[in-house]
């Protein structure tokens, strides 16, 4: 879908609502992953607010685009992009991890019937996605009456983590789509090369990661997860492939926008204290310094 | 002497009574199921054949796939079909589904609530040759304990054929545990089938039991033999087939127990977590009665025969008159 200049600049200025949101939210919890969530921020607004098939007044449309996230842990950024997409009220994301709230610490569709699926333990979003992808690919009549070609008028998304790479689970469902040529399922790999116990190639190297995708008989594509028109170029250039599945491996800053927070593993399963957040804060209201007076 | 109301084979005490393999009436009601709803769709982890899969996959190649040997895709790729409406049924041996997937069960079917049947064939220790490794003792234990999920123990293939049609029509997530050896034919298309109900099918010709004896699966025959057999030695005995085990029919386990103030338990599954375990729950907290159970005793399997195998883990039809008498004399 086009996207002109003007979009850019109203997707960047939600990117930075979003990331503001992220740290209220997880100082308000005393809980939760900072990294994560931050990084994939630029996406989550790109697909939300540009790319996906969907009403957020209307969120069990049939023929929208599902999106399952795997990585449940990042959850934070989830909340806040559906939020301010329309989905709940921005003010619920305070109540994030506390007893009571359709915010669970990792996301639940009991609390939250309108998510695709709930998650936290890793390896196992990818599986679902081809589960969804191939139903979408099964004609809805019983056998011989004829193809129906649903497939390729709604996608699946998948958003999914590097250091989940690690799981078995992860490469069955890889496997599994190569097999099936599943082109109705577009998986974004956030490749931050972090994890919680330091970085992914000394914790359990991934790398030559491309080749490994490849190899698995993906469509893969590597971007930067942080430039909104390569973004969207190369979700086009998914959508158009007719004998793959694809696989984007988004290169992000892990923490991105907090200069602090930004590359350090150490960040991504703590959240910030009350005087990190007011600086992570100061930051994003003056797009780290490019702007004088921070707007509240 | 056989409940007449349930119509049950009346072929059952001969000793040509028909035997057929209880994961045979899966796949034969699995095939039906997916004739009536265009929805069901089968998934196997390399195992077609032998969960007997096979007639609905060469029947509906389409609605099929083939996951190969991978059972933790096995049953997340189904949450993803349920999600968009299918109603995915997925089959391995019970050792490797739900043993080696269980938190993939727990939270994309679970906890996700996508209604999806995992079908454990090849359970208990009635597995025989292949051994420890393949017969799953286990497995009961691990279903019931999760939320949202109901475990089914059929007792023959005619009962399995009729759970698939049920489970295929119920909106929950499921675990439908199956036998592979050949066991005799219990059950009637003629008997009444409610998946939500325990049913007695032996009975005293008059007067009260002395003893309830609920069973779940495969080894309901046996203790059909030991019911007629301490029937004739003057003790008289209620037999419940109790093929749902969650949710439990609480009202007919109280029931008995309320007659007969003595409850033996018999499953081919460890004693610890099982079928016995859910019933000992209920009377505990309801109307306590001494119980004794039949079923492994903490201990892994080994190669063998199933009939050397029932007998040699203490669970043939003399182990299940024994444990009769027994609870008798435990009886306050």
């Amino acid at each position: 879908m086009l996207l002109t200049e003007q979009k850019i600049l109203e997707l960047e200025e939600k990117a930075n609502d979003i990331r503001e949101s992220i740290i209220e939210m997880l100082v308000e919890a005393g809980s939760g992953h900072t990294a994560g969530p931050l990084g994939m921020a630029d996406i989550f607004t790109l697909f939300y607010f540009h790319i996906l098939k969907h009403d957020p007044k209307n969120p069990t449309l049939e023929d929208r685009d599902r999106v399952v996230l795997s990585n449940g842990h990042i959850a934070p950024v989830l909340y806040a992009t559906m939020a301010h997409a329309g989905y709940f009220p921005v003010e619920e994301l305070k109540t994030l991890r506390k007893f009571g709230t359709r915010l669970q610490g990792h996301p639940h569709r009991e609390y939250m019937p309108w998510l695709e699926n709930s998650s936290g333990p890793l390896g196992s979003g990818l599986s679902q996605a081809v589960g969804m992808a191939l139903a979408d690919r099964m004609p809805a009549r019983p056998s011989g009456a004829g193809e129906d070609n649903k497939d390729k008028s709604r996608f699946i998304y998948c958003f999914m983590s590097d250091g989940e790479m690690d799981e078995g689970n992860t490469w069955e469902a890889i496997m599994l789509a190569g097999k099936h040529k599943l082109r109705n399922l577009i998986a974004i790999v956030d490749r931050n090369n972090i994890q919680i116990e330091g970085y992914t190639e000394d914790v359990m190297p991934l790398e030559p990661f491309h080749a490994k995708w490849k190899a698995f008989n993906w469509h893969v594509i590597e971007v930067s997860g942080h430039d909104f028109r390569s973004l969207n170029e190369v979700v086009e250039e998914a959508q158009a492939i007719y004998e793959k599945p694809t696989v984007i491996i988004a290169h992000t800053i892990p923490g991105k926008g907090v200069k602090e927070f930004e590359r350090n593993y150490e960040w991504h399963g703590k959240p910030p204290t009350k005087e990190e957040a007011k600086m992570a804060l100061v930051e994003l209201r003056t797009l780290g310094g490019k702007i004088k007076s921070e707007h509240q | 002497m056989l409940n007449p109301k349930l119509k049950l084979n009346p072929k059952i005490f001969s000793t040509d009574v028909e035997q057929v393999p209880i994961r045979k009436g899966f796949g034969q009601g699995l095939l039906l199921a997916g004739e009536r709803d265009e929805r069901v769709v089968g998934l196997c982890a390399d195992l077609t054949e032998s969960t007997q899969m096979n007639l609905f996959a060469d029947k509906f190649p389409d609605r099929f796939v083939q996951i190969g040997v991978a059972e933790q895709n096995l049953v997340t790729v189904a949450s993803g079909m349920s999600a968009m409406g299918k109603i995915p049924f997925c089959s391995s041996y019970a050792m490797f589904s739900p043993g080696r997937n269980w938190e993939q069960i727990r939270t994309t079917i679970a906890y996700n609530d996508r209604k999806v049947v995992i079908v454990g064939s090849h359970s208990g220790i009635s597995v025989g040759p292949d051994g420890g490794t393949h017969q799953a003792l286990e497995d009961i234990a691990l279903m019931r304990v999760m939320p949202n999920m109901d475990v089914i123990s059929p007792c023959d293939a005619i009962e399995a054929k009729r759970a698939t049609l049920a489970l295929a029509e119920t909106p929950r997530p499921a675990y439908l545990r199956l036998v592979r050896e050949k066991t005799p034919i219990i059950t009637t298309e003629e008997t009444p089938f409610d998946i939500k109900k325990a049913e007695i099918f032996w009975m005293p010709e008059v007067g009260l039991a002395q003893v309830g004896i609920i069973v779940t699966g495969g080894l309901m025959h046996r203790a059909l033999l030991a019911a007629k057999e301490l029937e004739a030695e003057g003790i008289k005995t209620k037999v419940m087939n109790l093929a749902t085990i969650k949710p439990l029919d609480t009202e007919a386990i109280l029931a008995l127990a309320k007659e007969t103030k003595a409850i033996v338990t018999v499953e081919e599954h460890q004693i610890a977590g099982g079928m016995g375990s859910a019933v000992a729950e209920v009377l505990a907290q309801n109307y306590p009665v001494p119980i004794e159970f039949i079923g492994i005793r903490d201990l892994f399997g080994q190669s063998g025969t199933p009939d050397e195998l029932i007998e040699h883990y203490g669970m043939g039809r003399d182990a299940i008159k024994e444990a009769v008498k027994k609870v008798l004399k435990r009886k306050v």
